[in-house]
């Protein structure tokens, strides 16, 4: 891509952004792909309930055990003859929101941090960045037990606690970011314009800096879920009878042997919202750059 | 040109904090500008023009890190003159790029990369002028056209990456221009430009001026560009400002050792083959201001040096007639010498 002297057709074609940064994504195979996956698991977990003939805790005690694809249940039934499909698609809400609205708080916490520790820098920077690493310190799981083990477990807690700890790689990208974008000259030419201090740093700077967060962004999902799933496998996460991702394996440990698609169907579950994120990550980070778009 | 200076600097010093104290950047520097007027500052890299300028826009770092005295009056909008270096910081952003804005050397990187050209013309339009942005599309519209932009309106979706450096700095211009200031200060604006894109930017900074009638900073060190542009000329060395004069002058007669040096060092096609050998440069570098020479601080670079005066004192600015200042112990007699 030549950076200088290309004059612009007067002709050339406006247009929008939004349109644009669709094109970009659509070129990224595996990014569609992974959308494709995340709005079929959405579809499915909220919607997909309303089309069962079973709910997700309704016990049929006749039929505990059925294998996928042998019985009315289409994809089998635990050890209480509860219908599998509904309890994955009951717990693909958990994770899913569980996912999106930590990162979300995240987001919103590590931007901010991240974002006054790289302007402000000097005494500002140096201890807020200190507390992001004394935050990084502790062991995450071990944080989150300790947390689940004192406040009530529930969707709301699990979501605050684990955004709480997943903030600090957000606000360490954006510091650096930040920190090396102020210097650059249309922050001056912001600031000679007679802009604040807050409109230079989220109007101008941030958006800049938005690449690597909506890639650290979309990681998060992935690791919320993966953490949900971890907190609940250990039962102090989402508590049953509602089902999580992450309380099935949790109750699939013991039937392993006899019956492995307890484990082996949410397993499934967290590894294709898990990767589907990961790749939907990859293709927004093309997608958000306007500077591809000269390819 | 009785027109009451809308700029007026006094006395303004700029020092550095540095390892093993302070450095002076700029010192004692006196200027005013009019209405209409376009001022340029001429100078090597490292007299000072540059850190004058970011000190009126007060865009220097904050102190301790540097300190800024002397005085800089700006008339405000109601004709109250404002001290620009005074004026509490939420003032002095309702001042800059309103009443005093300013164009960069770099127009590839002055422009946010991921915004576009229009949302950053409306964005700076609403920082000072409260109106819809509908309305300030518009004006952006009207901003785009009026700076020579071919299809303004397709233009408020592009990228700067779409666009050329000449581009890039008409809308750095526009933005400039987008609240009518009083003053504009152009740092460099054509230096990262092509010869004929240069010619163009420069006609349309004329063009704007005559229209406005706003007070035009013109910091360069292009000898050209300043005969093309401007109407009076400081020249600066080593933080100080040597000479001041209006430009026929300054040109016919150069006063400083300096300022005979700078133009002289300027390729000239109708000398060409009548000039023997190299283009005469300048010889030697700008002094460095942590270890500034005594007395005039042009002397050890000065053919006209003569040991014991010119190293004794430093040349206080002294008034020749007619506005025009020098900073020379012995312009008096090197005029007469070149004159014989």
């Amino acid at each position: 891509m030549s950076s200088t002297a290309t004059v612009p057709e007067a002709t050339a074609p406006s247009r929008s952004n939004a349109s644009r940064a669709f094109r970009r994504f659509r070129r990224h195979r595996m990014a569609v792909l992974g959308a494709v996956t995340i709005t079929l698991l959405f579809l499915a977990s909220f919607l997909g309930p309303y089309l069962l003939p079973f709910n997700d805790t309704y016990i049929d005690i006749m039929h505990r055990f059925e294998g996928p694809f042998s019985g009315a249940h289409i994809l089998g039934t635990d050890e209480l003859g509860r219908d599998m499909l509904a309890r994955l698609m009951m717990g693909g809400r958990i994770s899913l929101l569980v996912g999106l609205t930590a990162m979300a708080i995240s987001m919103a916490i590590g931007i901010l941090v991240g974002a006054i520790a790289g302007y402000y820098g000097g005494v500002v920077g140096a201890a807020l960045m200190r507390l992001v690493d004394a935050v990084l310190c502790f062991p995450t799981i071990f944080l989150l037990l300790a947390l689940a083990a004192l406040i009530e477990p529930g969707l709301l807690s699990i979501i605050v606690l684990i955004a709480a700890t997943s903030w600090m790689d957000v606000a360490r990208i954006v510091e650096g970011q930040i920190r090396a974008l102020r210097e650059r000259d249309f922050a001056v030419a912001a600031e000679a314009l007679g802009a604040s201090d807050r409109y230079i740093v989220f109007r101008e700077l941030v958006p800049n800096a938005m690449a690597p967060v909506v890639v650290a962004a979309t990681l998060t999902v992935a690791k919320a879920i993966l953490l949900e799933s971890y907190v609940s496998f250990l039962g102090y996460g989402i508590q049953p009878p509602v089902p999580s991702w992450g309380n099935m394996l949790n109750n699939a440990q013991i039937y392993l042997t006899s019956a492995p698609w307890l484990a082996i169907l949410p397993g499934l579950a967290i590894t294709l919202a898990v990767t589907s994120f990961n790749f939907i990550g990859d293709g927004l980070r093309d997608a958000l750059d306007p500077r591809l778009d000269g390819r | 040109m009785s027109a009451p200076p809308v700029l007026e600097v006094e006395n303004l010093a700029v020092r550095f904090r540095a390892e093993g104290g302070e450095v002076a950047a700029v010192s004692d520097v006196s200027f005013s500008v009019r209405r209409g007027e376009t001022l340029a500052v001429v100078g090597e890299s490292g007299s000072g023009k540059s850190v004058t300028s970011l000190a009126l826009m007060r865009l220097l770092p904050k102190p301790p890190a540097c300190h800024i005295s002397g005085e800089a009056r700006l008339a405000g909008q109601d004709g109250r003159m404002l001290d620009l270096l005074r004026l509490p910081e939420t003032e002095m952003r309702a001042v800059r790029g309103n009443r005093i804005a300013m164009i960069f050397q770099e127009p590839m990187t002055s422009l946010n990369p991921v915004k576009t050209i229009g949302r950053q013309i409306t964005e700076a339009i609403r920082l000072h002028r409260p109106m819809s942005r509908a309305a300030a599309e518009e004006e952006a519209v009207r901003l785009l056209d009026l700076v020579g932009i071919p299809a303004p309106r397709q233009r408020l979706t592009s990228y700067p990456h779409h666009l050329s450096g000449g581009m890039r700095q008409r809308v750095m211009i526009a933005i400039a221009l987008s609240c009518e200031p009083a003053v504009l200060i152009a740092d460099e604006p054509t230096t990262a430009l092509d010869v004929t894109i240069q010619a163009q930017i420069l006609d349309l900074l004329r063009r704007l001026q005559q229209m406005s009638g706003m007070a035009v900073i013109f910091i360069t060190h292009n000898l050209g560009v300043v005969a093309e542009i401007a109407d009076r000329v400081l020249v600066m060395y080593a933080g100080r400002v040597v000479e001041q004069a209006d430009v026929r002058p300054l040109f016919a007669r150069p006063l400083m050792p300096y300022t005979t040096g700078l133009l002289r060092s300027v390729p000239r096609l109708d000398l060409a083959g009548r000039r023997a050998g190299a283009l005469p440069a300048i010889p030697g570098n700008v002094p460095d201001p942590r270890h500034p020479p005594t007395g005039c601080a042009f002397h050890p670079r000065c053919e006209h040096f003569q040991p014991g005066r010119c190293d004794a004192a430093a040349p206080a600015l002294e008034q020749v007639g007619d506005g025009r200042t020098v900073r020379c112990l012995r312009w008096r007699e090197i005029s007469l010498e070149t004159a014989a």
